[in-house]
């Protein structure tokens, strides 16, 4: 849908965006500075975006998609290495009676269960972006003290080089929420810079990095639009909307809002961030309203997994349920598909 | 496969049961009309859809004498409670039906499924409901105890919202005690004649309403009629005109909703991805054929460029075709008529020198269709600045003050919205304070509500639609010379005769 404004543009680095050097200060400026959101109109567009009717082509087309772009997800404080494994089993295999489904784009753990997945995945396992057409699933892992943040910096670097040590892919992290609504961004832009350092390989390469802005503690509009350009300027390579242990996780307006920032950052740096919705999207007519909507606001283009994910654990099985509906004509049940 | 090409949704029309012919609908009853028939078409395909008979004199006579006699024997007797039950009936079997006359709608009036299921539907039974409420309650109309009813009511009605049209003028007509003779217009009258069946249904009194399918001189029959009480009419200014003409000097009460051509102004405050939204519905909803379309924008200067560049990117989004389709944003042109009008006015902005741009789309074959267009680089001097084009064209201007915003929205011999876009509420509330518009919107545009009212300044018409002013327009106080139902002495000698 849109012309990436060249290649030869190089990305404007947060300190020439807000001119001049980052602190708590100019970061507000820059922040304050954006346009507002409406909330009616917001509510009202992505209400619109929801009444698109899919159907047939497009919908085998969706389902599909929508399992190629989950992240399958388990984060119980009562998770074992048998229930991850069970969970990897579920990523390469999520229709036991039909080999032609799509895997997932990746499993979701916290960081001690990293180990145990990259086992269970063994030769499926790849990097995100690479590979993934040949079925690879990525390993994302939460740290910096998910779900609340509440930890020192040093733990939470540490949570993340441990993650990333273990073999995770992606981080996972969380803003800290505090220092947010407290007006200390430039505290919260230092910590993503620091925890995106920490996504540092050995190598040199670096984890992908997902900024989770947990949007239901958040509250208003005007702060998710100001948190997702923090993220962003920050160097996150994803804005996701929640952890998924506060109410109300992701919804369709604030998926909606973040994607525009995601556009509007596309048109100002050339640079692709991804868009993660996670929590609270359990039915296959929900995902399809959040792939009209990515596909409606900054293109097709944005419906692969390096830049669209769904974090959902629920979502999968109805999702097989409906395409199992589309080839045999007639409703199953839960019994035909697995529980992981 | 592209996924943004969604697969057809078409709406089923088996919900449809129409009938080949449809003849007048006069005291409770389809009757045959005398002023020979003609036909209602798709505008979508061209296809006809249904033979519609067209109204003679002496048709609009008979209908006019069967609102009289239901308005002096049954309706103006019933207490304000038994009318607000059948308005209350009307309601629900309008949304009992409501997928019925949202399919009707669209394929009558080529307007898209989408807009007729959730707006135009929907609003048709809140009208109803609404003005249902007040039946009993007229004595708090704000114009004293014991206000009267006008007596018959006739009644003109465009074809941009057909039903919606409908409803906003029985509605109110009924709920004040007045009787009614509706005239749909010639290229819409399908949910006219459903909505007769409904009023079958709700086991409406005979004769309480009429409606007499036609053309110009039908509604000219309506309008001239002797004993008709009140005209209100919806429509374009030039014919808004002739009425007032007409029925000078007659003791008939006229409102009149005209023509716009609202300014919907951007200031650079604005939340922009919701003002490109609703500069979108502003002037795209229903084809543009809005009378209070939000058609010239005005955009601060310092946001103009990044507001068009918004805006078109949004336009390549927008689904053109089939208005029976669920996805499906902007439907046909409702006739071949207005297509060569709007065509005109278009080709005369790019002569004038305005720059023309539409999005990349396919339109169908058949059918009248038109792509949404912007003008940039428009003065307010050029044709399509200051005249209503009734279609998907919209006017980009710029200005640099809200002093000269004002100015520049106000300069228009119309006067009936105008939206405001900025994040700063007293902002907002000065600049409406001094627009010349009846509606103003802020940060949204094209909101209809049956609590509030409708209506225009200037050219644009007088009277108001809706809300408590609505019933108003119906209404006389007690001891005025208009409650004195005396308009005709044929009736007035049938009076004595009772």
């Amino acid at each position: 849908m849109t012309t990436p404004p060249g290649d030869l543009v190089a990305k404007p680095t947060a300190l020439e965006l807000i001119d001049g050097p980052v602190t708590d200060a100019s970061l507000r400026r820059y922040l304050d500075g954006l346009p507002g959101v409406d909330a009616v109109g917001l509510e009202q567009r992505a209400a619109g975006l929801g009444t698109r009717s899919i159907k047939t082509t497009s919908k085998a087309w969706a389902l599909d998609r929508i399992i190629e772009l989950i992240d399958l997800t388990t984060l119980e404080g009562a998770d074992t290495p048998g229930k991850v494994r069970s969970l990897v089993a579920k990523a390469i295999t999520p229709d036991a009676s039909d080999p032609s489904t799509p895997r997932v784009a990746a499993v979701c753990v916290y960081g001690d269960m990293v180990p145990y997945a990259v086992e269970a995945l063994g030769a499926a396992h790849t990097q995100p972006g690479a590979g993934h057409d040949a079925g690879g699933i990525s390993i994302a892992a939460v740290a910096t003290a998910f779900p609340s943040g509440r930890a020192s910096l040093a733990v939470k670097l540490a949570d993340t080089a441990d993650a990333v040590d273990a073999g995770a892919d992606e981080i996972d992290m969380v803003i800290d929420r505090g220092a947010f609504l407290s007006g200390r961004y430039g505290q919260v832009f230092d910590e993503i810079v620091a925890v995106k350092e920490a996504c540092r390989r050995s190598d040199g390469s670096f984890a992908h990095l997902k900024v989770i802005l947990e949007t239901g503690e958040l509250n208003t509009y005007d702060n998710v639009k100001r948190a997702s350009w923090l993220a962003i300027l920050a160097g996150g390579d994803f804005i996701k909307t929640s952890t998924g242990k506060v109410s109300p996780a992701a919804t369709l307006p604030v998926t909606l809002l973040m994607l525009e920032v995601v556009r509007d950052w596309y048109r100002l740096t050339g640079e692709q961030i991804g868009v993660k919705p996670a929590g609270g999207i359990r039915s296959s007519k929900d995902a399809i309203k959040y792939l009209v909507t990515v596909a409606e606001t900054v293109g097709e283009d944005w419906l692969q997994p390096h830049l669209f994910r769904f974090g959902a654990s629920s979502l999968l099985n109805d999702v097989l349920l409906q395409r199992q509906k589309l080839t045999t004509g007639h409703y199953s049940g839960p019994d035909y598909v697995t529980i992981d | 496969m592209s996924f943004l090409e969604y697969a057809p949704a078409p709406e089923s029309t088996s919900v449809l049961h129409l009938r080949k012919e449809y003849g007048l609908f006069i005291d409770g009853e389809f009757t045959e009309g005398t002023g020979g028939t003609f036909q209602t078409i798709s505008p979508s395909t061209e296809q006809s859809i249904a033979t519609i008979s067209a109204a003679s004199e002496a048709d609009v006579d008979r209908a006019v004498v069967a609102a009289r006699r239901a308005y002096d024997r049954v309706w103006s007797k019933l207490s304000g409670a038994d009318r607000g039950k059948y308005l209350f009936r009307i309601a629900r079997l309008v949304q009992e039906r409501a997928r019925e006359l949202a399919v009707a709608e669209s394929l009558d009036n080529g307007k898209p499924i989408k807009e007729s299921r959730d707006v135009d539907v929907p609003l048709v039974a809140a009208w109803f409901f609404y003005y249902a409420g007040w039946a009993d309650k007229l004595d708090y109309a704000g114009l004293g105890a014991n206000p009267r009813s006008l007596g018959v009511a006739g009644q003109v009605i465009p074809w941009n919202f057909p039903l919606l049209m409908l409803a906003w003028k029985v509605a109110p007509a009924l709920a004040a005690g007045n009787t009614v003779v509706i005239k749909p217009a010639e290229t819409t009258p399908l949910t006219a004649l459903i909505f007769a069946e409904i009023l079958q249904q709700a086991e409406l009194p005979d004769g309480v309403v009429n409606i007499v399918t036609g053309a110009g001189a039908t509604g000219a029959a309506i309008v001239r009629h002797p004993d008709v009480n009140k005209v209100a009419f919806t429509g374009s200014t030039a014919v808004g005109r002739e009425i007032a003409k007409t029925i000078a000097g007659s003791d008939k009460r006229l409102t009149l909703e005209l023509g716009g051509k609202a300014a919907n102004i951007v200031f650079d405050d604005a939340p922009i991805d919701e003002a490109i939204e609703g500069i979108v519905n502003g002037i795209f909803f229903n084809q543009g054929h809005v009378c209070c379309a939000g058609s010239r924008l005005l955009v601060q200067e310092n946001i103009h460029d990044e507001v068009v560049d918004r805006l078109k990117q949004r336009l390549q989004t927008l689904r053109i075709g089939d208005p029976l389709d669920k996805n499906t944003d902007v439907g046909a042109i409702n006739s071949a008529e207005q297509l060569a009008r709007i065509r005109e006015l278009s080709d005369i902005g790019e002569l004038e020198g305005a720059e023309r741009w539409s999005p990349d789309c396919e339109l169908p074959e058949n059918g009248f269709w038109f792509k949404p267009t912007i003008f940039t680089n428009v003065s307010t001097s050029h044709r399509i600045a200051r005249e209503e084009v009734f279609g998907p064209v919209l006017s980009v201007l710029s200005f640099r003050t809200p002093a000269e915003a004002i100015a520049k929205a106000n300069n228009t011999p119309y006067g009936l919205s105008a939206g405001i876009w900025s994040d700063k509420g007293s902002r907002i509330l000065a600049v409406a304070d001094k627009l010349r518009a009846g509606v103003i919107w802020a940060n949204t545009f094209n909101r209809f509500d049956p609590a509030s009212p409708f209506g225009g300044y200037q050219e644009s018409g007088y009277g108001r639609e809706g809300g408590r002013h609505g019933l108003g327009a119906y209404l006389a106080s007690a001891g005025s010379a208009a409650s004195v139902v005396t308009a005709a002495p044929k009736a007035a000698k049938k009076g004595a005769q009772r």
